[in-house]
């Protein structure tokens, strides 16, 4: 298994067979193993079944409201999240430390605690739901709800997949598009915006893949309404309840073959900025 | 870099920099979105939890059910951080300092709970342990409690916070290449005191830094270990469970209470991985550098 690069390398620094070999089994037991068990266990149900379930209206109304909630929330995050980056990035103003730090409460706050908070703050009596209500826009307790939270949670995907990028934009390039009249407009449109755009598709597709199996954030603001607002994950959730662990089990392996399909997209993505780009 | 008001002047274009009205239109739009996106949500928690006033306050949170959901979910945080911590290790020991065909595979394969739904992390624990499973017969004959008890708890935390660690080592441990380590051999150290006086001192802040995160996320995960919980009040519910049984109950008070912990475990969170990235971002992996 091992072809060391250059020759006498591997036997110079030890361990390599315990380390990799604790990886593998460490990475089977907890990951591989478990996940194989829910492939093997959706093949077991045999095609006509699986197709039965996948194509019920609950099913199919269910996946569907994950995938395009989580689309919308990862579209609001683009312009959102590059102009904060943008803002981070170029500007300094008092609070920017504090408000960069914050960036990355989505991550760090945990999910239940999102989806109280937001909530309680878009329901009708709510802080922002109030003012809502008075133009008539019902938030909490419909889709519009499941987008809020899923761009909350979506943010810090493209700000922080964003921001690295714009750092390395180096000075002299815009300066040299200015010297060659360039407006800063066109500065912006025609050197910035191409240098971040693998990084905005690829803050993009992160937030849209961990939108699609959100669950905390979104269960408590959804209103979870069958075939209206009950998103992916809680069906599963509701399947397991009723002991129907065939339908869990398509359910779930559905959602699987979105995230991987999307996984092969966003590294797809990044070897092919890495080759245009150098390392990425 | 421009400040706010500097260089040119209101009505002045420069091709390098936006005018001053663009760059305050600019930044109060991003400062007003955090605003009211980021922020509010965790001052409501704040507020909504003193509502009925400190003492209502401290009373939620002395309540026998809140303590020992405390109590868990410290437990499972323990047991599965440190695990994570030995896996992440190991495992850029041997990504970094090796040369081996399928290595980017592997690296793929440790960051496939992060694409992963939290219920179908807690689910894939199910199928495998549940009562109708391959291994039920077996467990019941052993009397061995796994679902709906702190084993099914920590193994379905143990898979979100999987790749936390590794992937802040990896990179880094990939940068800093063998030459540190080549240069200790030779001289002598055996490779153990290689590992613990060369290797581990080269990555400590990394390693603080990704033993932080997965903290966090072990504290705050909620869908993975809502599917193996069972939600046994006072017994089988974590931190995160017992918030959405309050909330449920419509006791917000205590739900807000509850939650309030948390979300000031995650502000120190956020401080803790400002100061590392502020103060040693040189000596983290390439992507948390400011």
């Amino acid at each position: 298994m091992a072809s060391a690069g250059s020759r006498g390398k591997r036997r110079v620094i030890p361990g390599f067979g315990i380390s990799l070999g604790f990886t593998i089994v460490y990475l089977g037991l907890i990951v591989l193993i478990p996940l194989a068990g829910l492939v093997l266990r959706s093949a077991g149900l045999g095609w006509s079944e699986l197709y039965r379930i996948a194509t019920d209206l609950r099913t199919v109304n269910a996946i569907w409201l994950s995938v395009w909630t989580a689309f919308i929330a990862a579209t609001i995050n683009v312009p959102f999240g590059v102009l904060v980056a943008w803002v981070m990035v170029r500007y300094r103003f008092p609070g920017r430390r504090i408000l960069d730090a914050a960036v990355d409460l989505p991550f760090a706050l945990p999910t239940a605690v999102a989806g109280i908070a937001l909530t309680a703050l878009y329901a009708p009596n709510g802080w922002v739901g109030a003012y809502l209500e008075e133009w008539g826009i019902k938030a909490a307790y419909t889709p519009l709800g499941i987008v809020i939270a899923l761009t909350f949670i979506g943010l810090p995907f493209v700000v922080r997949t964003v921001q690295p990028l714009m750092e390395d934009i180096d000075k002299e390039v815009e300066e040299a598009a200015a010297t060659l009249g360039a407006g800063r407009f066109q500065t912006v449109r025609r050197v910035i915006l191409p240098a971040i755009l693998p990084a905005v598709i690829t803050g993009f597709a992160l937030a849209f893949a961990r939108a699609i199996g959100e669950y905390g954030s979104v269960v408590f603001i959804a209103g979870n309404i069958p075939y209206v607002s009950e998103i992916a994950p809680l069906l599963i959730i509701i399947r397991l309840e009723e002991y129907n662990y065939a339908g869990a089990t398509t359910v779930a392996t559905l959602m699987l073959l979105i995230s991987f399909t999307l996984l092969i997209v966003i590294n797809a993505i990044q070897a092919m900025t890495r080759r245009r780009y150098g390392s990425g | 870099m421009a400040s706010l008001f500097s260089r040119a002047p209101i009505g002045q274009r420069s091709a390098v920099n936006e005018g001053a009205l663009t760059r305050i239109a600019l930044v109060l739009t991003a400062v007003v979105f955090l605003a009211l996106f980021l922020i509010m949500p965790l001052v409501l928690v704040f507020v909504e939890a003193f509502r009925q006033g400190a003492g209502a306050y401290l009373e939620a949170l002395k309540e026998p059910d809140a303590l020992s959901a405390m109590r868990l979910t410290v437990t499972v945080a323990i047991i599965a951080v440190p695990l994570n911590v030995v896996f992440g290790l190991a495992a850029s020991w041997a990504i970094a300092k090796f040369e081996f065909r399928g290595k980017n595979l592997l690296i793929s394969l440790i960051d496939l709970p992060f694409s992963i739904s939290p219920v179908i992390s807690g689910l894939v624990w199910v199928l495998l342990f549940g009562s109708h499973s391959v291994l039920s017969p077996w467990l019941q004959a052993h009397d061995i409690q796994i679902l709906f008890a702190l084993p099914g708890l920590v193994l379905a935390t143990m898979f979100v916070t999987f790749p936390f660690v590794a992937r802040e080592l990896i990179p880094l441990m990939q940068e800093q290449g063998t030459t540190d380590e080549e240069a200790s051999l030779s001289l002598g150290a055996s490779g153990l005191q290689t590992f613990w006086h060369v290797t581990l001192p080269n990555v400590r802040w990394a390693l603080v830094y990704g033993v932080l995160l997965c903290t966090a996320r072990a504290i705050g995960e909620f869908g993975a270990v809502s599917v193996v919980s069972g939600h046994i009040r006072g017994k089988t519910n974590t931190l995160p469970l017992h918030v959405e049984i309050l909330y449920n109950e419509y006791s917000f008070v205590g739900a807000f209470a509850v939650a309030s912990v948390l979300a000031l475990l995650a502000l120190v969170t956020l401080g803790i991985k400002a100061v590392l990235e502020w103060r040693y971002g040189n000596q983290l992996a390439s992507g948390h550098r400011h």
